[in-house]
């Protein structure tokens, strides 16, 4: 790292996050003179040019990569059209003790005397809850499903090679000659593509402004700076603004910063989940890094001061202040951008060039909390790839996450992609599977299995609220077997998930019809040429995925019922839900048999594992190829994020013996402590699930630093990952610390500051983690050598 | 075919089955641990294996006082008394029914009898971990040529089922019974302690005349051997005791590595609780300079030494 990157991360490193109410005041402004003068599109278009020919710019000294979304690093902009703020909100993110954004009683102020006037009752978020049905509210409440869409726009979008070909003057020309097209005799939506292109074309112009106001800024800088290298470097800044993003690249500088225009626009646009992500970014990039290098314009060493301007850039940008369940279920500043490297082509060859290389470099030196990066190891991955990945596992950041390419393409390719596109696409946010550039690949919230088994217990009543959130399914001193069981298990999940897809259908048009965002549009494959907008079926491909958690308790919660109660009659049904609503008060031992006595998931024991496959095909059966508002279907997603931290405080004592409002198990991650056989059980266990029917699984394992050192155990850890994906596994990742070392962090978190451990499918700072979830790290097994 | 039928159905005993096991061999390997050595090391870091009967082993601190396992016993050995269950051991037929029911894994059964099959059903589970790493199986102990017929069974089904395989042995057996052994081993983990043999004796309650003629043997029947030497502050850590052992090394020329393992004291709480004597009062961990000088003794161009492994 050099003297540059050294300055510029310790400024991103050092920098509190805070909120601007900059965005909110210029698009506030803007729909208060604009109010009914343009169809929605347009509106949102020139809303978008306003804030680019208004907002504050920022050119840092030492960069080389220029723009911020907010007025400077680490400043988050607000978007009350989604969500708009409370006065109490704005404090509370001040107050409160983690993932704190600095305000003030002056944006208090603001937002008061101009903002929440007009957006309050305006915001899509009021407007959703003033029409969600009452009984999707209390189930909301109780923490049997979260809604991704109440905060943050529809996101999870991921670019592929098309804007490193184009500039944004080729797309207009392009939305011109489909606007020249319509037909307005034969075509009954000809208007209203005309509107969403016009809108597109538009906001084509407001990057291309906002990038030509950086050139100018970069020039006047440029003639005020006495230092004639740093002169020079504001000169060919003002070039690269001028060139791109108006025009297609022409080197690996102009590619890197197309990019970030291309970031910055979608992210200022909207507030869409999991910001914006270049992808394959090594491959993107790898032409242009052979032609420079062919033609001694840029060498190794330039190219990676580059590629580190780029990574910090991420970092500057944390998410969008999240408050209430959104906060819980997602309780980081992590905005969730997870870079690809490897996999395979379009063509079907493996990637990975010196360019993968470089930027596992970067990744290493770097080591912040942003951007997440992942290798996809395919077949075809050279191990000297993995390994070198692997390395930087070791190292304990928690990244780069590992991806079986392989499964993520034939996910897609089940799903109903073609296969090029599908090896186009890849992973993004945590471990969710899409097609880059071509599809909006929609989350839509977690759904607490443990708990949909608490209301199976109760005979359909919640017992925390005591409300009826489910149809009556029997007491369960009823049910003459397991099979009736899970048979009013099945009645239960049809009834929640039903519930939370008529919510999603209502806030999905929403968002199509009074949301649109044209330029994310723009960038999308095939959103120009339908004419329709990202959020009303534009993309080539439309998938909604519902997020299941806790598939490890809820199999071992099974399990346990299925011996203990139904198998050897140890424990009568009785006993057990009484145990379970004291929270095993005078019940230690029955407890314990629960725990120790219970064949679980995550030990390459058929009888749990059937059991988890009964469960998964039951989710499966239940969520997988329902149609979504887009012409696309619903598929499965197997992912936690933080949610099984605040999903095992709505859930009382289960039957595998986790006590109240304990965590639930993550991802696809075996429950806490139940693993005991080592990680090849673990795997094992994992390889019985049909990854390759979900949108993405993901599996934790803690490993003890001792067990990663020296060479030869880099290579039993990319066997033991090798393995993993021969029996379908989508992601693993790993934790490489001890307890001791967590706990040291507890007690003196300043001296800890740097610490990232893994923690959903993204990394965070261990000292920034709320004090349950850095319990929930500790608790999970770590896995021992013998 | 019914010599493969009855190796099959061959039992022995066992008192562990360790999956992923690193540090056993090349690659990722499963451990089998045999029951029985007829060593007694003060330093054993299985003190519980050395045994050939099965044992309970009772963890008090985690002991509920629920009295399940004394519900469960049919022998009618176990009472509940102030200082936890006591077992009488006439009575105890350790037929292990009492672990079974004690819901607080207080309560362990330390060796059990498994069939051949068994084993190999636990070992292949983890097959395509050992293809993708180039591990395989170890037999381990205790002493796993304590039990030959058990052991060669074991290694003839793995044999036919293409399986790497590792013998982590002490060394002490008949030569004959080594050798028999050698013919379905792939390569040996051969422990040599100390060379001082009245020394030997008193740590290890044997002596080491048999073990260094049986690696003579392994030697001259072209065996791949990795000599491991455990280095226990106190009982071989001087430098006698390595350039003896670096002399008597010197002319076997098949023996191509030797890994010195450094002690860790982890072993004492298991002495404790096996109500064992520990012997190495004050032993403390070595320091990385000593142990470069001890491989420095016995370092040659063609015997490649490495501290850890």
């Amino acid at each position: 790292m050099n003297e540059r990157i050294a300055r510029l991360r310790q400024l991103s490193f050092d920098t509190k996050p805070a909120v601007s109410t900059e965005r909110a005041q210029l698009i506030t402004e803007f729909y208060k003179q604009n109010d009914g003068k343009y169809s929605v599109p347009v509106m949102r278009a020139r809303a978008f040019l306003h804030i680019c020919q208004h907002k504050t710019l920022y050119i840092g000294a030492d960069e080389l990569i220029v723009g911020e979304r907010g007025p400077a690093p680490k400043v988050v902009p607000t978007f009350p059209e989604l969500n708009c703020h409370t006065a109490d909100d704005l404090r509370t993110l001040n107050q409160r003790d983690k993932v704190h954004y600095a305000t003030d009683e002056k944006m208090v102020e603001v937002y008061e005397k101009e903002v929440i006037p007009y957006w309050r009752g305006r915001s899509v978020r009021d407007r959703v809850f003033a029409h969600v049905p009452e009984l999707w509210q209390s189930a909301y409440e109780a923490g049997v499903f979260t809604e991704f869409m109440e905060q943050r726009a529809p996101g999870h979008t991921t670019l592929d090679g098309e804007i490193y070909r184009k500039g944004l003057l080729d797309y207009k020309a392009e939305i011109a000659a489909h606007m020249s097209r319509l037909d307005y005799h034969a075509d009954p939506d000809a208007a209203r593509k005309a509107e969403q292109l016009e809108a597109m074309s538009l906001s084509c112009d407001a990057a291309i402004v906002f990038a030509e106001r950086h050139a100018d800024l970069a020039e006047k800088m440029a003639e005020q700076e006495s230092d004639p290298q740093r002169r020079a470097e504001l000169q060919r800044i003002a070039d690269v603004c001028r060139h791109v993003p108006a025009h297609a690249p022409r080197n690996t500088w102009e590619a890197i910063q197309i990019y970030w225009f291309h970031h910055l626009g979608t992210i200022t646009e909207l507030n869409g989940w999991d910001a914006m992500n270049p992808g394959h970014l090594d491959q993107h990039l790898q032409p242009f890094f052979a032609a420079d290098l062919a033609s001694n314009t840029l060498d190794r060493v330039a190219a990676k001061e580059l590629l580190s301007c780029l990574w910090i850039k991420f970092n500057n940008h944390p998410a969008p202040p999240k408050v209430g369940v959104t906060a819980k279920e997602s309780g980081t500043y992590n905005d969730f951008t997870n870079i690809n490297l490897g996999g395979l082509t379009r063509e079907g060859a493996d990637a990975v060039s010196e360019i993968s290389y470089l930027l596992l470099e970067v990744v290493d030196e770097i080591h912040l909390l942003q951007p997440q990066a992942n290798v996809q190891i395919s077949s075809r991955t050279p191990d000297r790839f993995l390994k070198s990945a692997c390395r930087i596992i070791r190292k304990g950041y928690g990244y780069p996450a590992i991806f079986n390419a392989d499964a993520v393409i034939s996910e897609q390719v089940r799903a109903g992609k073609s296969i090029e596109d599908a090896r186009e696409g890849g992973t993004s946010g945590c471990i969710e599977t899409g097609a880059f550039g071509k599809e909006a690949y929609v989350l839509t919230g977690y759904l607490n299995l443990p708990k949909i088994l608490e209301i199976t217990l109760n005979d359909g009543l919640d017992p925390a609220s005591g409300k009826r959130l489910g149809p009556p399914t029997g007491l369960p001193t009823e049910f003459q077997s397991f099979d009736e069981l899970y048979a009013a298990f099945q009645t239960q999940l049809t009834h929640f998930v039903d519930l939370k897809v008529e919510v999603n259908q209502y806030i999905e048009s929403m968002f199509a019809r009074y949301v649109p965002a044209p330029f994310l549009s723009v960038l999308i494959q095939d959103c120009i040429a339908k004419g329709r907008d990202y959020y009303d079926a534009g993309p080539r491909y439309n998938t909604t995925y519902i997020q299941c958690c806790g598939i490890g308790s809820v199999t071992d919660s099974f399990s346990a019922l299925q011996k203990h109660v139904y198998q050897t009659n140890r424990i009568s049904m009785q006993q057990l839900t009484e145990a379970l609503s004291n929270d095993f008060a005078d019940a230690e031992a029955l407890r314990l048999l629960l725990v120790n006595k219970t064949p679980k998931f995550g030990n390459d024991l058929d009888e749990a594992d059937d059991l988890m496959r009964r469960i998964y095909d039951s989710l499966f059966d239940t969520i997988d190829g329902r149609p979504n508002t887009k012409g696309g279907r619903y598929h499965l997603n197997m992912l936690s994020t933080t949610c099984h931290v605040y999903f095992g405080t709505r859930v009382g004592a289960s039957a595998d013996g986790r006590h109240a409002g304990m965590p639930i198990s993550d991802g696809t991650s075996p429950a806490h402590g139940a693993d005991r056989n080592g990680p090849t059980a673990v795997c094992r266990s994992l390889g019985k699930m049909d990854q390759i029917r979900s949108g993405g699984t993901l599996l934790n394992q803690r490993f003890l630093p001792q067990v990663l050192e020296g060479e030869e155990s880099i290579a039993k850890l990319a066997s033991l990952v090798r393995t993993y994906f021969r029996y379908g596994g989508h992601h693993i990742q790993f934790n490489v610390v001890d307890t001791p070392t967590l706990r040291q962090a507890q007690a003196h978190p300043e001296e800890f500051r740097d610490l990232l451990v893994r923690v959903a499918g993204y990394s965070d700072y261990f000292v920034d983690m709320g004090a349950d979830l850095q319990e929930e790290v500790i608790l999970r097994t770590a896995q021992e050598s013998f | 075919m019914e010599i493969a039928m009855s190796k099959a159905m061959s039992n022995g005993r066992i008192f562990d089955v360790k999956r992923y096991s690193l540090h056993d061999g090349p690659g990722i390997r499963t451990t089998v641990f045999l029951q029985g050595c007829p060593l007694s090391c003060w330093w054993c870091h299985n003190p519980e294996s050395q045994s050939v009967a099965p044992t309970i082993q009772y963890h008090r601190e985690s002991c509920l006082g629920c009295e399940a396992c004394v519900e469960a016993c049919e022998s009618n050995a176990l009472t509940l008394t102030e200082r936890g269950i006591q077992r009488d051991e006439q009575l105890c037929r350790t037929c292990g029914e009492c672990t079974v029911a004690c819901p607080a894994e207080a309560r362990d059964l330390i060796g059990r009898q498994v069939s051949v099959n068994d084993v190999l059903q636990q070992v292949e589970k983890d097959r395509l971990y050992y293809d993708e790493s180039g591990g395989g199986v170890t037999f381990s102990g205790g002493e796993p040529l304590a039990q030959p017929e058990f052991l060669i069974a074991l290694l003839c089904a793995c044999g036919e089922r293409d399986l790497h395989r590792v013998v982590d042995t002490s060394g002490l057996a008949a030569t004959q019974t080594l050798l028999k052994v050698a013919k379905h081993t792939d390569l040996f983990y051969f422990d040599l302690k100390l060379m001082d043999d009245h020394r030997h004796r008193q740590t290890t309650g044997v002596s080491n005349q048999r073990i260094l003629e049986n690696l003579r043997a392994l030697n001259a029947e072209k065996q791949t051997v990795r000599i491991r030497v455990p280095v226990i502050p106190g009982i071989n850590d001087h430098i006698e005791n390595f350039s003896d052992m670096a002399e008597f090394l010197a002319p076997l020329k098949q023996i191509r590595q030797v890994d010195l393992l450094p002690y860790h004291p982890s072993a004492r709480e298991k002495h404790r609780k096996f109500g064992m004597a520990w012997k190495l009062n004050g032993a403390s961990e070595l320091a990385a300079e000593r142990m470069e000088e001890f491989a420095a003794a016995i370092r040659r161009p063609e015997l490649r030494v490495e501290i850890g492994g």
